[in-house]
């Protein structure tokens, strides 16, 4: 599946913020149909936007015929109801054959579409929850990463790293930056050409290495590669507000390796997070009370993420931490149009979950990831997730082998195995449902995919 | 009277009825061996008649289609764990022979057998039958796992009502269930107890046919497979253990500590999933205080002042011991009262561990002790951070704070009996003339109490409880019984918002 090399029609239905968004980026080259409950709204955008409005429900058949989805190339659904996505999805898919791309808050169908990657019929689902938390997450963990993508749902992670001059790692050979397990150092790029890196390649400054691995051995990586602005164990990291995204946040901190503190004002909420995230210290109180801040050192905190229910609190809290003296102060801004506001008054970084999911469902729809592609270096190599078929002509045969057999530029990145990561190894044999993570030249990707 | 008292009673008569119209069944077995040696079968026919007659009584007059509710549950725990004591210690009143012939005392070997404990008032080992003496194990082999899960897997009707049954007795809140249907997972779980019963049998037999325990003959293998399994240690022999080869004591320490382990755990092992052991926080818990205690034993007996062991002996002695006492068990392979004071105190200490929930163990187990160390530990830390959440986490799994408190209130109860039933045994003993020693009725109070079986000074492994008054053997009758149920389901019945409102 690749992108919209050539003008489609797409039909989009909500016509919120997200869904507007969206619209607003595809209408100047494709055919664009919004749908939305709200009659009034759907008169005020068709005044404003390049597009055919149509006012209806969703999830009626009759409406989406309307809307032309049998002959639709794509149907985006993007209310804030997570289930009216789904079903309106499901319902695209007796219609026609349109690419389907759903919208959801709740990581549970994230979690679940993950099993089949065919769940609901959506061919592609963009979480906000968890988008927004990898957000943050990259932002917090891997500053000094130019690029860095989640494969196999978030087990494996590719990395791209410039190497500085005062770069620990410049000088060294390949073997004695990469100690981890569960590492790959995939490639590096000096000067525009691309280097499969042996054992003794010796890493200079200026080259861009990319490694994929667990995402606490690219965490690991980062900091041997840039320590003074990588994060790591020591460093003092707060999540206010345990809300769905303030959890998640935490979650992908402690898969690497990261020891967050999270504060959380219900009682309740708390010990469920508190068992949740067994690397996360949860406290219970109000952190807008700044004697509390003071005694529990947020005011030496190198991180801070406010991850509050309104903008109003967490504007407070932003304002409060940056006063006692927090370094860096990331918040979520509920309202798209007060991001600028935000960052106007001293936040460093203010992100709104729909102006995330937006993004990403129109850089999916601009770019194509059906089966997860990074394309590395102007089209020179890509990184790629692929599902191994039980007629696939690799499974059975051991990564050396295979490596053996193929001229091509390849690099096995990492294999997941019923939702666990696999560290590859020469011996390792792969199996029918394997999920391989591989760099790969460009030139030779399609033939991989006819492999798989 | 009815309309006053809120519990059904009627239901948890017949179920005790359907129970002892079963315990016929097990009955028959030392019955055979009577009959094989050619000794008195009246002890037994008496035996069944007894209790095929309550039986039917109880059973035909109660109205059983009555469901058996959480006090319906608590009221039979507690009746037919004693009810099935007291038909047990029929055989040793009828047979007549040795100290047993007296009632408290035949009522003390049949509870201390039936609950695992082990404590015996046995005189003279010689002038019992054996058919008699094969009785006295086989009430501790079907004590071992508990009666309610056995009953539970002979009576599939009980349904919901026999997850009741199985929480009451081991005192969880909620049993793990390996199949749906309740019944079917405590067959399960007999049926591995069967299992691992044989294999003992054919071990210890097997050891007999290589020649390397000459007198561990099939009446030896099957009567030291019950009590071994079971932690329950009883043994015909007067020298308990001690009476075999080094061969047997080895072969013997792995079947206790099997014995205390999870026999849920165990399943899941057997059935392909052994690093589930492992993963399990209570049993490397377990594991590690057995090493360590016994390494201390070890040590401390090294320096043994009387009696010269050579290096392999004290090795031997230290971790048999250890083990017999850590898992309740309760055999002795010599005499421990002749251990130097500091390698006694090891032992009393160990006392008070058990081994881990859902084995054949008893005293306070290991997960207990474990949930009150995390919660030490993390009181600890919340006493810096005030506003932190901390939940205390057990192989990773949470545990609720409720449960945390009943473990508190639990570990705390048992401490307060045991100094309660030790200063009832020295007053009574004074009272008597007996006069024991702090550490004897301290040793005495929690072996019967905890159901661990020996103690130290009088009541000796190599010794006897005889040397106590009747009036201190009728009431460590009574807690035994207490402590083998885990407390709760007794007091419970001695409360009156249980019989009202």
């Amino acid at each position: 599946m690749h992108g919209l090399e050539v003008a489609v029609r797409v039909v989009i239905v909500g016509a919120g913020e997200v869904g507007t968004l969206i619209a607003t980026s595809l209408a100047p080259d494709n055919e664009v149909v919004l749908v939305d409950a709200d009659e009034q709204h759907v008169d005020k955008l068709k005044y404003e936007l390049d597009v055919l409005t149509l006012a209806g429900d969703g999830t009626s058949a009759a409406v989406l015929e309307e809307a032309g989805v049998a002959d639709a190339d794509m149907v985006i659904a993007s209310t804030d109801d997570d289930r009216t996505n789904l079903v309106t999805c499901g319902t695209a898919a007796t219609i026609g054959d349109p690419f389907t791309i759903a919208r959801v808050k709740h990581a549970r169908y994230q979690w679940t579409w993950e099993r089949t990657e065919r769940a609901f019929d959506v061919d592609f689902m963009v979480c906000s929850d968890l988008k927004t938390a990898e957000t943050i997450v990259n932002i917090i963990g891997l500053p000094a990463a130019i690029d860095v993508d989640p494969f196999a749902g978030g087990r494996v992670q590719m990395a791209e790293f410039d190497i500085s001059d005062d770069s620990p790692v410049t000088g060294e050979t390949v073997a004695e930056a990469d100690t981890f397990d569960s590492l790959t150092f995939a490639a590096l790029f000096r000067n525009g050409d691309m280097i499969l890196p042996q054992g003794t390649t010796v890493i200079e400054a200026g080259d861009r290495a990319v490694v994929i691995g667990s995402p606490e051995s690219v965490q690991k990586f980062a900091r041997e590669v840039a320590p003074a602005t990588t994060p790591g164990k020591a460093e003092e990291i707060v999540v206010v507000g345990g809300s769905d995204i303030g959890y998640h946040t935490a979650r992908l901190l402690e898969e690497r390796g990261l020891r967050p503190r999270l504060i959380e004002q219900d009682a309740d909420r708390a010990r469920e997070l508190a068992e949740e995230l067994p690397g996360t210290l949860v406290m219970h109180h109000d952190a807008t009370d700044t004697e509390f801040l003071e005694r529990e050192r947020v005011d030496e905190a190198d991180i801070l993420v406010s991850a509050l229910e309104s903008d109003e609190k967490n504007m407070l809290v932003s304002v409060l931490a940056k006063r006692i003296g927090t370094d860096r102060v990331i918040s979520i801004v509920d309202r798209g149009n007060y991001v600028q506001l935000f960052e106007e008054i001293g936040i460093d970084v203010a992100i709104n979950p729909r102006i995330v999911t937006a993004e990403e469902i129109t850089r999916f729809t601009h770019e194509g990831v059906a089966l997860n592609i990074a394309v590395l270096e102007n089209d020179q190599a890509e990184v790629l997730e692929l599902e191994l078929a039980p007629d696939s002509e690799l499974v059975g045969r051991t990564i050396r082998e295979i490596d053996e057999s193929i001229s091509a530029d390849m690099v096995f990145g990492a294999v997941t195995r019923d939702h666990e990561f696999v560290i590859p190894r020469g011996e390792t044999v792969l199996e029918a449902g394997d999920h391989i993570v591989v760099f790969v030249e460009t030139a030779f990707v399609d033939r991989l995919i006819g492999m798989a | 009277m009815r309309g006053y008292v809120t519990v059904e009673w009627h239901a948890s008569l017949g179920l005790i009825g359907s129970v002892l119209l079963y315990l016929a069944a097990p009955l028959c077995f030392p019955l055979m061996v009577a009959v094989y040696y050619g000794e008195p079968t009246l002890p037994f026919l008496v035996t069944i008649a007894v209790t095929v007659a309550i039986g039917a009584a109880l059973r035909f007059s109660a109205d059983v289609e009555q469901d058996l509710g959480p006090r319906e549950a608590f009221l039979a725990v507690a009746v037919i764990w004693f009810v099935v004591a007291a038909i047990g210690a029929i055989p040793f009143l009828v047979a007549g022979q040795g100290t047993i012939a007296h009632p408290v005392n035949a009522l003390f070997e049949a509870m201390s057998g039936l609950t695992t404990t082990g404590a015996t008032v046995l005189g003279d080992f010689g002038v019992h039958d054996r058919s008699i003496l094969m009785w006295r194990q086989m009430i501790q082999w079907l004590g071992g796992l508990g009666i309610l899960i056995l009953v539970t897997a002979i009576f599939s009707e009980l349904g919901v009502g026999g997850a009741q049954l199985m929480e009451t007795e081991t005192q969880t809140r909620n049993v793990n269930r390996l199949t749906p249907r309740i019944s079917a997972t405590a067959r399960l779980i007999w049926g591995l107890y069967l299992g691992l019963t044989l294999a003992v049998i054919a071990v210890l037999y097997g050891l007999h046919l290589l020649g390397l325990a000459p007198n561990m003959d099939l009446y030896n293998a099957v009567a030291h497979a019950f009590t071994s399994i079971s932690t329950a240690g009883f043994s015909p022999e007067p020298q308990s253990i001690g009476a075999f080869t080094p061969a047997v004591q080895w072969a013997l320490i792995p079947v206790m500590l099997l014995g205390s382990t999870s026999f849920l755990l165990i399943y899941f092992a057997i059935n392909g999933d052994p690093w589930r052991l492992l993963r399990n926080e209570e049993f490397r818990f377990y594991i590690g205080i057995f090493l360590v205690f016994s390494a201390l034993a070890a040590a401390l007996l090294y320096r043994f002042p009387d009696v010269e062991l050579g290096y392999h002996d004290t090795v031997r002695h230290a971790t048999f011991n250890l083990t017999s006492i850590l898992t309740t068990t309760g055999y002795a392979s010599m005499d421990f009262t002749l251990w130097p004071h500091a390698g006694q105190y090891i032992l009393f200490a160990t006392m008070f561990v058990g081994g881990m929930v859902g084995s054949t163990t008893c005293s306070i187990k290991t997960l207990r002790w474990l949930v009150v160390l995390k919660t030490f530990r993390r009181n600890l830390f919340t006493a810096i951070h005030p506003d932190a959440i901390r939940p205390v986490r057990v192989s990773g799994r949470p545990v609720d704070e409720s449960t945390i408190r009943d473990i508190y209130a639990y570990v705390l109860l048992s401490i307060v009996i045991f100094v309660a039933l030790t200063l009832f045994v020295v007053v009574d003993g004074a009272r008597a003339g007996v006069d024991p020693s702090e550490f004897e009725a301290m040793g005495a109070a929690a072996s019967t109490f905890l159901n661990i079986g020996p103690a130290f000074g009088m009541a000796g492994p190599m010794d006897n409880y005889l040397g106590f008054p009747v009036t201190t053997r009728a009431v460590m009758i009574v807690l035994m019984w207490l402590g083998r149920i885990e407390i709760v389901p007794v007091l419970v019945l001695f409360t009156v918002s249980f019989w009202r409102s």
